[in-house]
This record gives structure tokens, sequence and C-alpha cells, in this order.
């Protein structure tokens, strides 16, 4: 048997009360216990007024998704003997850019907006085929990564994007997006892919890698961002800053080997970036920090013909 | 010990200090340089969105230049090793797809064929030099000084591709830290993204992030932050006034390059070690270990 020592988030806005942190001994665990059983041991031998969400128990309902020791989790999938194998204070708070509603309860009205937001079904185009709409093995295979999502909310509690702007989009939401519009049957992918360029969209994603590291489902959320940008190049969106950013860097580096950041936001954001920018370039200028904008300033890498080729070949094949 | 060195863009361009203090505190560790001269950059993960297999044929590049010279590849970018292993992990693992990139890579010379250890400085100080070493070597130590380490996301996460640290609880940097004699001070923001990679999409966004984890640190009493990744460094440092506008607070909080941070602690000068291209003026921090 084994025991747990919890530090549980508290706040009930039907008192006066602030929020404030609780703490717990909890006795007589299974050695196998995990956060989830031991909160519940909480509620049903020590303290019942506990507030929070469970049902499966298996890590598939997607209901406990709490905050443990500062990074989002679900409760049934993460053993206290994993996490405190001598005991240490384990500590529970509920998600993070969610409204709380009572302890460990957040409201989920941010996660179904933004889902909605996406338009989160197929739309075919055409006549339908006479039998079934067929869509290859190896398709399928990549789009049960997003399928995989159980909406337990954890990548959006650690959306660092997310924290600081409301309108983006978000993990969540984006990852189901790329189960839409890289579905072979959707029709509509431009019309998608035009939405999810806009303002809060795929190009607002800092590639912080919080939503792969969170997700109990291995969804990879991030990577499922990448490719919807990668998609929507392919489409030809390309008049905004995300998009010009990374064409911008391929062509930089395919021509010296070496990222010329001087150029680069000049060439993505525009010479109003620049000219906004101008103060702390020239600053960082005069100090040697940053190398004067001068012909043959940038270097080159020694094998630079062989990037050359390298670039060449695949961005043909690709274009093939 | 010997290691094949992969300085990376930002290293060499916007924070040329970081190469600087590196090539200057290696020969007092006793690491040999050899620096990988034709290697292109990593992608970034930027040019990843375009065309993931030129990502990952860069890579691939670089690898073999390391696998033939028949060392570890050392970083000093929390977003090169994040690249590099991201693709070294799919090139070593997938034998088709290594194939695949060795057939475009075989007409330059060079072919990869797996498994070359992808690591940063920070490791190589901890697993290769260790810290009772480190330790050792330090003739001002970092008393007094109170230390905010702040990670940058590609050298913690995700866990399957970095598998070195904690991505939860990290202890690395903390360590270092106290081995060079300094005081590491703990916040939550240090394991959060800087908002560098959105810079030039949602500045306003970006700022904030910087702003949050800087003002953190400065609350927690840190008299400078370190950081293991030159892009970090770029928002927290060269950013900074930019930074302090928009979240309204005038920041003043120095960044260190952790080679510099090393540096000092080993007696070379500031001068030695890049300090007056900071935009945030390190005196006080330098004063205060009498460097």
């Amino acid at each position: 048997m084994i025991e747990a020592n919890l530090k549980v988030y508290r706040y009930d806005p039907q008192t006066a009360q602030e929020p404030h942190y609780d703490t717990y001994e909890v006795k007589e665990l299974p050695d196998f216990a995990t956060v989830l059983d031991a909160l519940i041991k909480v509620r049903e031998d020590i303290d019942g007024t506990l507030a929070m969400r469970c049902s499966c128990r298996s890590a598939v309902c997607g209901s406990c998704a709490f905050r443990v020791n500062g990074h989002a989790k679900l409760g049934c999938k993460t053993k206290v003997s994993t996490l405190a194998p001598d005991g240490e204070e384990i500590c529970v708070e509920p998600m993070g850019n969610m409204k709380v509603i009572k302890d460990l309860v957040t409201e989920m009205d941010i996660f179904w907006d933004k889902l909605k937001q996406v338009k989160p079904w197929i739309e075919t185009v055409g006549e339908p085929p006479e039998r079934e709409y067929q869509v290859p093995a190896a398709k399928m295979v990549e789009l049960q990564q997003p399928m995989n999502c159980i909406m337990c909310g954890a990548c959006v509690s650690d959306c660092t994007v997310l924290e600081e702007d409301s309108k983006f989009l978000a993990p969540a939401a984006l990852a189901k997006a790329y189960r839409v519009v890289g579905d072979p049957r959707h029709g509509k992918t431009k019309e998608w892919l035009t939405d999810l360029s806009e303002e809060g969209g795929i190009w607002d994603c800092t590639r912080c890698l919080e939503c792969v590291e969170v997700c109990p489902k291995d969804v990879a959320p991030m990577d499922q961002i990448i490719k919807l940008r990668e998609q929507a190049i392919e489409e030809g969106l390309t008049d905004n800053i995300g998009a010009k950013h990374v064409l911008h860097f391929t062509e930089s580096v395919a021509h010296t080997g070496v990222l010329d950041e001087r150029m680069l936001p000049i060439k993505a954001a525009g010479w109003g970036w620049a000219v906004k920018n101008a103060g702390i370039a020239i600053k960082a200028t005069l100090k040697g920090k940053i190398k004067p904008l001068l012909p043959g300033s940038h270097p080159s890498v020694t094998e630079v013909q062989d990037v050359r080729r390298i670039h060449e070949e695949l961005e043909e094949g690709k274009r093939k | 010990m010997r290691v094949a060195y992969f300085p990376g863009c930002v290293a060499k361009g916007n924070c040329p200090e970081l190469n600087q203090a590196t090539q200057k505190i290696a020969p007092l560790l006793g690491i040999e340089l050899v620096e990988l001269t034709g290697a292109p950059c990593t992608g970034a993960g930027v040019l990843q969105a375009q065309n993931p297999v030129l990502a990952d044929t860069y890579n691939a590049k670089t690898l073999a230049l390391a696998e033939e010279l028949d060392l570890p590849l050392m970083t000093i970018c929390s977003t090169c090793i994040g690249c590099l292993r991201k693709s070294n992990q799919k090139l070593s693992e997938d034998e088709g797809y290594r194939a695949e990139v060795n057939a475009v890579l075989k007409s330059g010379g060079h072919e990869y064929h797996g498994g070359v250890d992808v690591t940063h400085i920070l490791y190589v100080l901890i697993k290769e030099l260790g810290l009772d070493n480190l330790r050792g070597m330090v003739k001002k130590p970092l008393t007094d000084l109170r230390i905010a380490p702040f990670y940058g996301c590609y050298i913690l996460r995700p866990a399957s591709i970095m598998g070195i640290d904690d991505p939860d609880n990290p202890t690395s940097m903390e360590r270092v830290i106290e081995a060079l004699g300094g005081t590491p001070v703990d916040y939550y923001g240090k394991t959060r993204c800087c908002g560098f990679p959105i810079g030039l999409e949602n500045e306003e966004a970006s700022f904030k992030m910087a702003g949050k984890h800087i003002g953190e640190a400065k609350d927690k009493g840190a008299d400078c932050m370190v950081t293991p990744c030159p892009l970090c460094h770029m928002n927290l440092d060269l950013q900074q006034p930019g930074v302090s506008q928009v979240v309204g607070r005038q920041l003043d909080m120095p960044v260190l390059h952790l080679p510099q941070m090393v540096g000092l602690a080993l007696g070379l000068s500031p001068k030695e070690l890049g300090f007056s291209k900071h935009i945030i003026s390190a005196q006080g921090v330098l004063a205060k270990v009498g460097a």
C-alpha cells in the first residue's frame, strides 16, 4: 500500500473565500493508484465537498484532465508512485485557460466554441460515387492520429499562445481541422484553409510543443498544425505573414545554407516592420550584435552548392 | 573530448556573442570543437512547414558530416537540438525513409547510416564533463548571484524525442548554476515558450509571453536569466525594450547565454564573452561576480 500527499486547489464561487489550497494525506492506496484514485478517496473518505469531473477511470472518456504539478494530465493515467516515489507532495489544480466553476471543475465552453469555429465536418463536392467513398488505407492510418483525440482539453489548458491571445483557435480545434482538411473526401479544402489562415489560426501557433507533451493520446496537435500549414502553402494561400515567413526562410537557406535573419522579417512582414524596428536594429548594429546589411555580409556554408542541389531536387520533386 | 560542433545560424548571426563565448570556454573545459562548416540550417521547425523531407535531408547531411568524423554532434541551441534529434529519430528508426533521403544525399558524396548522438553543450557539461569536474574548474564562483534559468521548448519537449531531462521538472540548468556557485531561481515560466517564433505573426502575444516570464523571474528576485537557446535570447534580450512597452513594466533584466555564464565562472573577461553586444546591460551582474 502507498500514501499520497495532495495539495489541491479549492475555490467555491458561492462562498466569499478566495481560491486556496487544501492538503490531504491519503492513506492505504493500492500500489498502482492514480492521482484520480487518490482524489476520489479524498472525496469519499476525507472531504465530500471536493468537486471534480471523472467517469471511466481508463483514459478513454477524457473527463479527468487536471494540472498535476503544473502540467495538464489525465488524473486516471498518472500514477502516484511514478510522480511521488518518496511521498513527495503532488499539486493538483484545475486546467489552465478555462474559467473555474468549482475546485477542479472548469468551464469547457472555450474548447467547444473553438471546435465549432473550425467546422469539424467533411463536405463533399460533386456527385457521390456509385458505391462508397474510398480513402487510401495509408491516409486513414495517418488521420487516425488526430482522430484519437478524446477531447479532454489538456492541450487547450497548457497552450502558451491561448494564454495571451483569446482569439487563437488552440491545439485541439486545429488538430480536428486537419482531420477534416486532410481527408481526401473533403471537397472544400481551400475554403476551409482560407478560414484557418486568418488571424488566430494556423500561423499563430508558436510551436512550443506543450500540446504534444501533454496530450494523453499522442494526437501531437502541433504536428497536425504544421501539416495544415504545408497544405495551405500548397493551395497557394501565401498572402499572409506566416506563409511568407516559411517561403522566405526556405529560400534564404537554399541560397547560402544559412538563414539570413536580418532580411527574413523584412521579406515576410514588409518594410513597415523594418521601419518600426529601425531603432532596435540600429542599436544592435552599433553594438556589433547584428552585422550591417552590406553586400557579401551574409556567410555561406562551405558545401553551399550541395545545399542548393538538395533544395532544387526536393522542391522540384515536390512540384511533380 | 572532441565534438562535431554545430553552432547554428543564430549563434553566427544575430547572437554572435554566443559562438564567441562557446569558442572561448571550450578549450578551458577540454572540449575540442570540430566545426561542421558545410552543415546547413536545421529548418528551425519553419522550413518543415513547406517541405519536411527537405528539412530532414538537410539534417541528414549534417548528421552524416558528424558520422564521417565519428564524433557526437554538439549544438548550442535548443531549437537546433530539437530539430536535429527529430530528424535523427526518423532517419535512424525508419530504414525505408533513410534510404529515400540517402538517395538524394548520395549525389553530394554523403550517406547517413543512423545513430549519431545529438547533444547540447548543457548536456555535455553534465554528462560528459561532469559537474564535479566543472566545479573544480571554477575560478570566480557566481556567489550571491540569483540566476533564473530559461530552458526553451525544444531542449525539453517532446520527451519521446529529447528524453534527456524531465520536461515537467527539469534540473539540468539548475545543477550547472549550482556547480558554478550561483543560486538558481525557481519559477513557473522557466519551461514555457519565449514567444519568439510568432514575433512576426503575432507580436503582441509573442512579447506578452516573454514579458510574463521575465517579470516572474524578476518578482522571484533574479539578478539575471540564463538560456541555452539563442532564439529565446533574441526575444528576452534583443526585444526586451519592446517587450517592456507591451507589458507596461520596466524589466531591465540581463539575459546571459549559458556559455557566457560558464565563462564568467571560469574567470574569462566580459569582453572575451561578448557582453558588450547585449541590448540589456549586464553591468550589475558582472560587478557582483567581480568581472
